[in-house]
């Protein structure tokens, strides 16, 4: 039986993969936004822009669950993490304003005409974002935060302002790039869009898959605890191989063009990479200091979040399966023609 | 922070009020088959999404940044008023969730479906505002734990939760939104129909938006008083601070304007109504009020600025309240409270009045608190980050904020000239019906 601290963390982990599943991959899309040219551009952004409409909301609420239980559960984490990574986070934080407002501005604008001004901003923070929460992540993951803040450099600037952290924040950007390309290849509904976004999900394969071997190696150095738990651990090796087999089934796939199962291997692999992060890094919240049992809250409030966690659970799954099956049915389940278009909430 | 909150509050009242105005004019459609009335419940729901999407975007930054700015307050309170916080992410979610079937739903679900989604949209923002405002409740009146060397042992979040504070603060704070929202909606459709008066659409908002503003607008002062009393039994320091009260006294006079002078503690230019705030507050002529001489200097909030804010709102509020008495008065006499132009004009005039007393109610609430971050537990300044140069994300955040206040009032701009009014026009020109 697992501890309540233990299940927390848990519902993090499981939060933040959400958020990389459906919010890494908005961003994703905002990426190919930026690369959207050629005689279908227009089209592109266009299928973009459907795709991403009913539920960009609640792509983007998964980060607050994830932050709510962080700080009500391990208080002394949060404290932690949002002083030492202020700058890193406050940059993140621009990222997601300014990718809000792009959205506010073009997806409910009254005229689409007008939206254009608000894509060179869509483009540029779907950049910014992963890049600081993968800077964030690969910090926690260094062990850098351990150190006493002597001046300025030492407690704000230096854990993480080395290399590694910002290889993650690289490969961050390539996995939602790689996501979203893949997602797009079933959102499409055009034959010649869906080609262009195969070749870009191949490309991206490719790239993500560089950065994620490499990455992974470099952590030997530049995450040296966690790394050296792929070896120390039995699920080391299969977790490995899970990532490794799911990567080649995307590959697979697109190749033959079976997008419906493209999908489901990439996002298996991106929550694999997420899940397996997680599990090298525990019981550490961040390394070498915090762990899920020091930094836990009395069990008093771990109890009734858990109870909150799991009414609001109840209620929400539901909820989301309804929005999903409404939006994304024909995409998901195979059922055709239940996309909304543009124009369908303007004229009503 | 505090101007973070000022920003979000906007967007969260709207948040909170408009999607009740949506429903009732699809109401009002789904009875009569009125088009104009389902036109309009399209626009304010366009109108929720886009504020929707920068309340998501603002209310994301501020979970970051109770953390960037105030670490050592969420360490020590976030086992205690992290629960209702988590509340809050469900009702967001819950709210995330119906507003895109709603906003994108119109011909893929049931009306009854649809009109259901927008209810709990509805519901599901109230519930956001309940849950956040007993976390500030709590900070004015924290209950749910015991002091030991000077952290929080015995924890109970629910107690927290239902603190003293809380159940007056949530009344008042969502009949503000509801208050604030429609009457501003109210003055935005009396300007328009000022230069438009034939506009069904205008009218037809008008009345919607302005019963909403003004059920809750006269409902206003009465939450008011109830909530000055509660403040007078738990906070007496607030409350001698916001009446600029200083020395203990039985009789205390009611002060109407005045600047306080804190090192005369004096009150010049005010007008005293003998025995007036004892009498207001504890209906008894002769009782005693605390005054700012029962704590140490300092310990005193900046008086100056929470009496102002005070009498700012108090009047701001008796203003929304006869306005929305006179349009009752003529909506009973000639069955429609459009139509006379002063009246308009009038309603047009109150439009901001209702922000403002919102933001300076959270001046009252927030100022009159000072020094302490959680009243007599935790000062302000024990709980700022370490990090120096704080100027540096204090200029950031703002600028976050100018960007999201820039980009609602371009969306809303856009929206609100798009509004069927010009169309209709041009329709009746080229003789086109109605979309
Ligand atoms: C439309 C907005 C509005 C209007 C018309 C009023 N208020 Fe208000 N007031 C607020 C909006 C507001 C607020 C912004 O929503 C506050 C800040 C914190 C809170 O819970 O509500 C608030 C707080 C607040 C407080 C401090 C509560 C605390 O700190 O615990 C008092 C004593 C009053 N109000 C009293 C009044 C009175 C006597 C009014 C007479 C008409 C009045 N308010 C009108
Ligand atoms: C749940 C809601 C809220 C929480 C948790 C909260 C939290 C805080 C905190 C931590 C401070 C002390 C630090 C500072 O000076 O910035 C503060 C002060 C302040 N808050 Fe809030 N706040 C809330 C709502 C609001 C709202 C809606 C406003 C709207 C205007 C507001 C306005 C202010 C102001 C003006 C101060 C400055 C007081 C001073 O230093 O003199 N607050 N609040
Ligand atoms: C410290 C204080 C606060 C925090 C951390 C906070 C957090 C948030 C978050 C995370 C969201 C976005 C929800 C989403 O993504 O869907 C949000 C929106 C919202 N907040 Fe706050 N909030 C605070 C203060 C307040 C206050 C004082 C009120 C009102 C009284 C309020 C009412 C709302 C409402 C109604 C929404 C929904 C937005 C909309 O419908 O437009 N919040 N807030």
């Amino acid at each position: 039986m697992p501890t309540l601290e233990t299940i927390l963390a848990g519902v993090i982990v499981v939060s933040l993969m959400w958020y990389v599943l459906t919010g890494g991959a908005d961003f994703g899309v905002g990426i190919w936004h930026l690369t959207a040219r050629g005689p279908h551009a227009a089209r592109q952004r266009r299928l973009i822009a459907d795709a991403i409409g009913p539920i960009w909301e609640a792509n983007h609420v998964w980060l607050i669950i994830a932050v709510t239980v962080l700080f009500t559960a391990f208080p002394r984490a949060f404290a932690a993490i949002t002083t030492t990574l202020h700058i890193p986070l406050t940059l993140m934080l621009i990222g997601i304003v300014l990718r809000g407002s792009s959205f506010a501005l073009s997806s409910h604008a009254v005229d689409r005409g007008e939206t254009s001004r608000a894509q060179p901003v869509f483009a540029a923070s779907s950049l910014i974002t992963p890049l600081w929460l993968g800077v964030t992540i690969g910090t926690l993951a260094s062990g850098r935060m351990g150190g006493g803040a002597a001046s300025f450099r030492e407690g704000f600037v230096d854990p993480w302002s080395a290399p590694f952290p910002f290889a993650v924040g690289a490969l961050t950007i390539a996995l939602f790039a790689y996501l979203a390309a893949v997602y797009l290849t079933l959102e499409a509904r055009e034959d010649d869009l869906r080609a262009d976004f195969r070749r870009r999900a191949l490309i991206a394969w490719v790239v993500f898959a560089l950065m994620a071997w490499g990455v992974f190696e470099w952590a030997a150095t530049g995450a040296p605890v966690i790394r050296e738990r792929f070896h120390l651990f039995w699920w080391g090796r299969p977790l490995v191989i899970g990532a490794a087999a799911l990567s080649l089934g995307a590959l697979a796939a697109l190749w033959t063009r079976h997008y419906r199962l493209a999908r489901v291997c990439a996002a298996g692999q991106a929550a694999v990479v997420v899940g397996g992060w997680a599990l090298a890094q525990f019981p550490y919240l961040v390394v070498p200091n915090l762990t899920v049992t020091n930094a836990a809250a009395p069990a008093t409030t771990l109890r009734l979040l858990l109870a909150v966690l799991v009414i609001g659970g109840v209620i929400l799954f539901p909820a989301l399966y309804y929005l999903y099956r409404i939006f994304k049915g024909g995409v998901i389940m195979g059922k055709p023609g239940q996309r909304p278009s543009s124009s369908d909430h303007r004229t009503g | 922070m505090a101007m973070s909150l000022g920003f979000h509050i906007i967007f969260a009242a709207i948040g909170i009020a408009l999607p009740v105005m949506m429903l009732a004019a699809e109401w009002r459609w789904m009875r009569t088959g009125d088009e104009t009335a389902l036109a309009l419940a399209q626009r304010w729901a366009k109108g929720s999404a886009i504020l929707f999407a920068v309340g998501a975007v603002s209310g994301t930054v501020l979970s970051f940044e109770l953390g960037l700015l105030w670490p050592e307050f969420m360490a020590w309170a976030g086992p205690i008023i992290g629960l209702p916080f988590s509340l809050e992410g469900f009702a967001f979610f819950t709210e995330a969730i119906f507003l895109g079937i709603y906003l994108y739903g119109w011909h893929r679900v049931s009306p009854r479906a649809h009109f259901a989604a927008g209810i709990v949209v509805a519901v599901s923002g109230a519930a956001s505002a309940v849950f956040v405002v007993t976390i500030n409740a709590w900070m004015n009146t924290p209950t749910g734990f015991r002091l030991v060397d000077g952290q929080p042992v015995d924890i109970d979040p629910i107690a927290a939760m239902f603190n003293p504070s809380a159940l007056q603060q949530v009344i008042h704070m969502l009949l503000a939104a509801y208050a604030a929202t429609g009457l501003a909606v109210a003055g935005v459709h009396a300007r328009l129909l000022l230069k438009d008066g034939t506009n069904v659409f205008h009218r037809r908002a008008f009345t919607i938006a302005f019963t909403v503003g003004a059920v809750a607008a006269v409902l206003q002062p009465v939450s008011g008083d109830l909530i000055t009393r509660a403040v007078a039994r738990n906070q007496p320091v607030k409350l001698a601070a916001a009446e600029a009260h200083f020395h203990t006294a039985a009789a205390a006079p009611f002060r109407l304007g005045g600047w306080p002078d804190v090192d005369t503690q004096t009150v010049p230019y005010a007008l005293e109504i003998p025995a007036g705030l004892s009498l207001l507050l504890f209906y008894d002529p002769d009782a005693v009020v605390t005054g700012l001489d029962a704590v140490p200097r300092d310990e005193w909030p900046p008086v100056l600025i929470v009496h102002l804010a005070f009498q700012l709102m108090v009047a701001c509020g008796l203003a929304m309240a006869a306005v929305s008495l006179w349009g009752a008065w003529r909506w009973w006499r000639r069955g429609a409270v459009w139509g006379s132009r002063a009246f308009l004009r009038t309603v047009a005039a109150v439009t901001p009045l209702g922000f403002v007393a919102i933001e300076a109610g959270w001046v009252v609430t927030e100022v009159g608190r000072q020094p302490w971050i959680i009243s007599g537990v935790m000062r302000t300044a024990e709980a700022v980050t370490p990090m120096p140069g704080l100027i540096v994300p204090f200029i950031t955040f703002t600028t976050l904020y100018l960007v999201l206040a820039g980009v609602v009032v371009v969306a809303l701009r856009r929206h609100v000239a798009a509004t069927p009014g010009a169309d209709r026009r041009d329709e009746r020109r080229t003789g086109r019906a109605d979309a």
